[in-house]
């Protein structure tokens, strides 16, 4: 049933259908508000025997993960931010065990400066963690991206992460289709675990192991991050039949990707999350005009559909990768997935980061882009509306004196004062 | 029984079990004990957690028939008992990472009780280093919750899996291989220590207990009652270590014995926050008899030895006596 509802509270609900058996969490914005509202519907019994627990980090969030998951539970937790970097280790140790819990990154940037807005580079700092990552492109992808998260965490025994923009997502009211239960449970099977703690067949999981077989379970995380790629397109059309809307959002393909006026676009706008609703406009706005652009989003990061991107960008000439995040001292983490895809094919790859740290990423910047893309005046790499005159001074400062002071606070000074 | 027996062993205070009414009898001396953690595993010969853990899960399973989950911090117990695929654990049991010990244990009992399941009790354990060091946020944390754990601190006083590093546990004077004996004042500095036992009973927790290797009995019957109840329970057992406190292997129930009874490691169970029993000391020794054999206070013996170290450890020792009222009779 359609309903104006906060993005965190279709995806709580959404969850509640889900019914997981433990939910931990440790409260990070912009994740809070799924969390407190889980914890109200747990109490109410919307979640049948389901049990909330409030634990004292997010290293313990995921900790307690493993263990009711290693105990047959469906497990469900949320975190952010430097969240999500308090608990990398047992993140990794999810994975590597193969324990299919679902979490939701509420994106957000990472300090210092400490900032609790909207980015990417918490998620994409765990891209290589083993975990399957998926990015929802809005509220309604968010929600109904758990419900596969689940379906694929169990069918594989691996983790999954569902990435939503913080605020943008998170904190937006939109009209929202709430999986119903019934629909869910005809959906997502009772959960049987691959490995289970259980007296009556004891195991041991976890053990050490050395040389001889490490690379055995690592290649074994690998295959089946590449059996993801064939399970989720299988398992979106299933969700298609069985909600008649795709997993992933308008213009979904094979809920791997999406693809818009691809067809004959000669620039393509790569990005993932939530401001492909504002590159679709910029798209519309340049088709008006005539000019042949396209947007291809990115679901499924990891893992990484090189031939579904291959195959959607080999036509384009130019390529503009919007990013959330960057790796200091290279650039891009997208485009340099993108570029592994398009290998071998001459494609002019432009990497613009935007959006740092909850700079609004506006219409008018994103035609920009695409204005310069088509001139040819874009840089290979690039920040969207950097302040230079901003960075400049603090670089001057820097070359006057050796006791230039703490940056963040002298460029809140210039700004303040400008 | 209106007598107690007072049959001990010459010198070790130890009875026989031969000499024991049937419902006296230790777990590990009947044969239906599961050997929990069984043999041909890789600890050093005289490891005092192989003993203490085996005694503990075994313990563990009689109280509960059979049905315990394990889950295990990274640490010595770990690596000797399961190198793949030579587990050594006959019971389900699992190791997240070293500083999760506790909340890894917090989510199985969760998931258990959202199954309905409560007739598996869960028991999570680690070294010192995983108990007082880097798994002690996440063990306040399910002190606090009072969540339904029983977690077992075996104490060896320092990071011996990683080659004997000094730990929050290590007492003072000890060498280590991060506080040297050389200097003007060697090995590890006297500090305030931390103290988990009485951090535990601070979080008012149904039941907290030491226990000892050299008293096994005792470390049975405080996991029997430890299994007997709900909620975070916490036991902390010296396990003596012949690689990192340099001594002899055959040693090891002496020197758990000799830290007791010179004061240095009190053994008393808790319910509630508030002391219920204390283990009086049998026959007092001063310090020197447990310090003098063991390599990691080496230095504070001999022409160039430290007599006031020893003296401050005394003191220490000192302290305890009168503050867990160790003296007088025994019940």
């Amino acid at each position: 049933m359609l309903q104006q509802i906060e993005g965190s509270k279709a995806v709580a609900e959404t969850i509640a259908a889900c019914m997981p058996d433990v939910v931990c969490a440790y409260p990070i914005s912009p994740q809070t508000h799924i969390v407190e509202a889980l914890d109200e519907l747990t109490r109410l019994g919307k979640i049948g025997n389901c049990q909330f627990v409030n634990v004292e980090s997010e290293f313990s969030a995921m900790s307690v993960a493993i263990g009711a998951s290693a105990t047959g539970a469906r497990t469900y937790t949320a975190t952010a931010s430097q969240g999500l970097l308090f608990m990398v280790e047992p993140v990794y140790n999810a994975s590597g065990l193969g324990l299919p819990i679902v979490m939701t990154v509420a994106n957000r940037a990472i300090g210092s400066p400490i900032n609790i807005w909207n980015d990417q580079s918490d998620s994409m700092s765990q891209r290589d963690s083993g975990w399957i990552q998926l990015y929802a492109q809005d509220n309604q992808s968010a929600a109904d991206l758990h419900i596969l998260a689940f379906r694929l965490a169990e069918e594989l025994s691996l983790p999954v992460m569902v990435c939503m923009d913080g605020f943008i997502l998170t904190h937006a009211m939109e009209e929202i289709d709430v999986a119903e239960k019934e629909l869910v449970t005809k959906y997502l099977p009772k959960f049987t675990p691959r490995q289970v703690l259980d007296p009556v067949d004891p195991v041991s999981i976890g053990a050490m192991v050395g040389p001889e077989a490490f690379t055995e379970v690592k290649y074994l995380g690998h295959f089946k991050q590449l059996k993801a790629l064939e399970i989720i397109p299988e398992l979106s059309s299933e969700f298609e039949e069985v909600f008649g809307r795709p997993a992933a959002g308008p213009d979904n393909y094979k809920g791997l990707v999406t693809k818009y006026h691809l067809e004959d676009a000669e620039v393509v706008l790569v990005a993932l999350g939530s401001v492909l609703g504002t590159i679709k406009d910029a798209v519309d706005n340049h088709r008006k005009n005539g000019v042949k652009v396209g947007a291809m989003g990115i679901t499924s990061f990891r893992p990484f559909p090189l031939d579904e991107v291959r195959k959607s960008l080999k036509h384009a000439q130019k390529i503009v990768v919007v990013e959330r995040a960057f790796a200091p001292g290279i650039g891009g983490i997208v485009s340099s997935n993108i570029r592994t895809a398009l290998s071998g094919i001459d494609i002019k790859i432009n990497t613009v980061v935007a959006g740092l740290g909850g700079r609004p990423i506006t219409l008018k910047s994103i035609s920009e882009l695409v204005d310069r893309a088509l001139y040819g005046t874009l840089p290979d790499f690039s920040f969207m509306d950097l302040d230079v005159e901003l960075v400049e001074r603090e670089l001057e400062r820097n070359l006057l004196t050796r006791r230039s002071g703490p940056m963040a606070e002298n460029l809140l000074k210039d700004l303040g004062t400008r | 029984m209106s007598t107690p027996l007072k049959f001990y062993q010459v010198g070790s205070f130890a009875v026989g079990n031969r000499l024991l009414g049937d419902e006296q009898l230790s777990v590990q001396s009947r044969s239906d004990r599961t050997n929990s953690l069984t043999s041909g595993h890789r600890a050093c010969q005289g490891c005092g957690e192989a003993l203490g853990a085996r005694y503990v899960m075994d313990a563990a399973m009689a109280a509960t028939d059979g049905k315990v989950i394990a889950v295990n911090a990274t640490g010595c117990l770990e690596v000797f008992s399961t190198p793949y695929p030579e587990t050594s654990w006959r019971l389900p049991w699992m190791h997240s990472l070293f500083g999760n010990a506790a909340p890894v244990a917090t989510g199985v009992a969760f998931a258990l009780k959202a199954q309905g399941r409560s007739d598996i009790r869960v028991v999570a354990q680690g070294g010192d280093g995983g108990t007082v060091d880097i798994g002690f946020g996440p063990l306040s944390g399910m002190f606090e919750r009072n969540d339904d754990v029983l977690y077992v601190c075996y104490d060896n006083e320092a990071y011996m899996n990683t080659g004997v590093q000094r730990s929050g546990a290590t007492p003072p004077a000890a060498r280590t291989n991060t506080t040297h004996a050389v200097g003007e004042n060697p090995g590890a500095s006297f500090t305030q220590g931390k103290n988990l036992p009485k951090i535990a009973m601070a979080h008012g927790i149904p039941y907290v207990a030491t226990a000892s290797v050299s008293d096994l009995h005792d470390l049975e019957e405080k996991v029997t009652k430890a299994m007997s109840m709900h909620g975070a329970r916490y036991l902390h057992v010296l396990v003596p270590c012949p690689l990192g406190w340099g001594t002899k292997s055959e040693e090891t129930i002496k020197l758990a014995r000799l830290a007791t009874e010179s004061g240095l490691f009190p053994i008393y169970e808790a319910e509630n926050g508030v002391i219920t029993e204390t283990k009086k000391i049998r026959k007092q020794v001063p310090v020197d008899e447990y310090l003098q054999i063991q390599k990691r206070f080496a230095h504070l013996f001999g022409p160039k030895g430290n007599p006031e170290i020893v003296k401050a450890i005394q003191a220490i020792a000192d302290r305890n006596i009168a503050e867990y009222e160790l003296l007088g009779e025994r019940q």
